[in-house]
């Protein structure tokens, strides 16, 4: 059946999410260059790489960055990372990266990067994840998807933020729980492989997401989902499935 | 040039078929949209064509199915980096859809929106000359939902956020007006050839 067109389109499912912020456009354009100054493991598979780039425009809690390598024949390597570091005056932002099997990128920095090595990084870039620390927000992440939401966490304590915040995490195992020393009441962590006695193992459940759903605060949960895509549909379905509104999720995939 | 110590990379592949900064994802197919994947069913699915054209029309699933088909094999490009060589997509050029409603000769420019309320902005021409498509079957099997099924938007040869999933319609318009991602800081056009990944690009 075909029909002739009398009224708007009204999207069912009401996602005309606007960015968060306005995008700086010109930091984004320009290549700069990142010296690195130090290096600390964080688990067997993740460390954390801190780079000093003083003419770093500032991002937001959540924002990424576009970071390059080049080889000596001019053969370029390049990829988006998201910024575990919050917003601050040191000059200084850091990067958490897992070591990905045959990763000609994070395998650079995990097995032959050292302090003073640079490399060329543009950003920060896309408004969408970021969180400027106005709304309430509920942060659900797998894996390495909890390094967005670290800068948020840090950024909440750093600056004292009254609004409220809580962090669901899924990790295969303890070990693997990317600032494990450093999450606090706020978190709660989901191991999907082993766990410690007496904490159940298993894959993050509407038991865990009904009572962050319960405590609903003014004016509702601003929900950030990160990780892989197969975490993000399941995490993002618990949290449609617990009530939480469709335009008040947003999701950064990794890819 | 800024090389950076230590680093190799990947062994050189002469693939004149790699845009630049690109890589091969090989067999992967990466998901990357910032929404919640709808429950969209093709019963549920319509899409429409309005704005600066003749005779806006709305199509729903069989209306549109029952359009001549058309295909596209190639390659298609994301701006984070990744290429995938030798796809296969099932569905109608766009063209077929434009015969229906005629475009006035003052539209210029697209906005593309989606089921969910995504939208990107495109010129015209890009969506015209057997360039693009409305796709629902991707090697040979229905369109998978996270990649936007039952319908999407394929625009092969821009950045593949240009080509929006779970498509609702498209607008022409007789100026540029920026959607989702472009809202966000991405590049108007979003050509992977000259490497339009942000604006400023």
């Amino acid at each position: 059946m075909t029909e002739t067109v009398t009224t708007t389109f009204t999207p069912p499912t009401r996602f005309a999410v606007p960015g968060r912020i306005a995008v700086s456009t010109g930091a984004a354009a320009v290549w700069q260059t990142a010296t690195l100054t130090e290096i600390r493991r964080e688990t067997p598979h993740a460390a954390t790489f801190r780079l000093a780039v003083p003419d770093w425009a500032g991002h937001l809690p959540g924002q990424h960055l576009m970071l390059r390598l080049t080889a000596g024949d001019g053969y370029v390597a390049q990829r988006h990372y998201s910024i575990a570091s919050a917003p601050d005056d040191s000059g200084h932002i850091e990067l958490t990266l897992d070591h990905v099997p045959d990763g000609e990128v994070s395998g650079w920095f995990h097995t032959v990067a050292r302090p003073g090595d640079t490399v060329e990084v543009r950003g920060p870039l896309s408004g969408f994840f970021a969180w400027p620390g106005d709304r309430p927000a509920l942060l659900l992440g797998a894996g390495s998807g909890v390094v967005p939401l670290m800068s948020m966490v840090r950024h909440h304590r750093a600056q004292g933020l009254p609004v409220p915040l809580r962090m669901l995490v899924s990790a295969r195992s303890p070990e693997e729980l990317i600032y494990a020393q450093e999450l606090g009441a706020e978190t709660t962590a989901v191991f999907t492989r082993s766990a410690p006695t007496g904490v159940p193992v298993g894959r993050m459940t509407a038991t865990h997401v009904a009572p962050l759903l319960a405590e609903q605060p003014p004016g509702g949960w601003e929900a950030y989902v990160c990780g892989s895509n197969g975490f993000a549909e399941h995490a993002s379905r618990l949290l449609v499935e617990a009530g939480q509104p469709v335009e008040h999720i947003r999701i950064e995939r990794f890819g | 040039m800024n090389v950076t110590r230590g680093f190799t990379g990947r062994p050189r592949v002469d693939n004149p078929g790699l845009p630049p900064g690109q890589y091969d994802a090989g067999d992967d197919w990466p998901v990357l949209s910032a929404e919640v994947t709808p429950d969209l069913s093709p019963a549920d699915w319509s899409f429409r064509i309005d704005g600066l054209v003749e005779r806006p029309h709305i199509w729903d699933w069989d209306a549109a199915r029952a359009l001549p088909g058309s295909s596209y094999e190639g390659d298609i490009h994301c701006v984070t980096s990744w290429s995938k060589f030798g796809v296969r997509f099932g569905g109608v050029s766009l063209d077929a859809f434009f015969q229906v409603v005629r475009p006035h000769g003052s539209a210029t420019h697209a906005i593309a929106y989606s089921h969910t309320g995504y939208s990107t902005n495109l010129p015209l021409a890009d969506l015209t000359g057997g360039r693009a498509w409305i796709a629902w079957e991707y090697d040979g099997t229905p369109l998978a939902p996270e990649h936007g099924g039952p319908a999407r938007l394929l625009v092969p040869h821009l950045y593949f956020w240009k080509s929006a999933k779970w498509i609702a319609g498209i607008t022409l318009l007789d100026h540029d007006e920026p959607g989702f991602w472009e809202r966000n800081g991405y590049h108007e056009r979003g050509n992977p050839w000259e490497e339009q990944r942000y604006s400023g690009d």
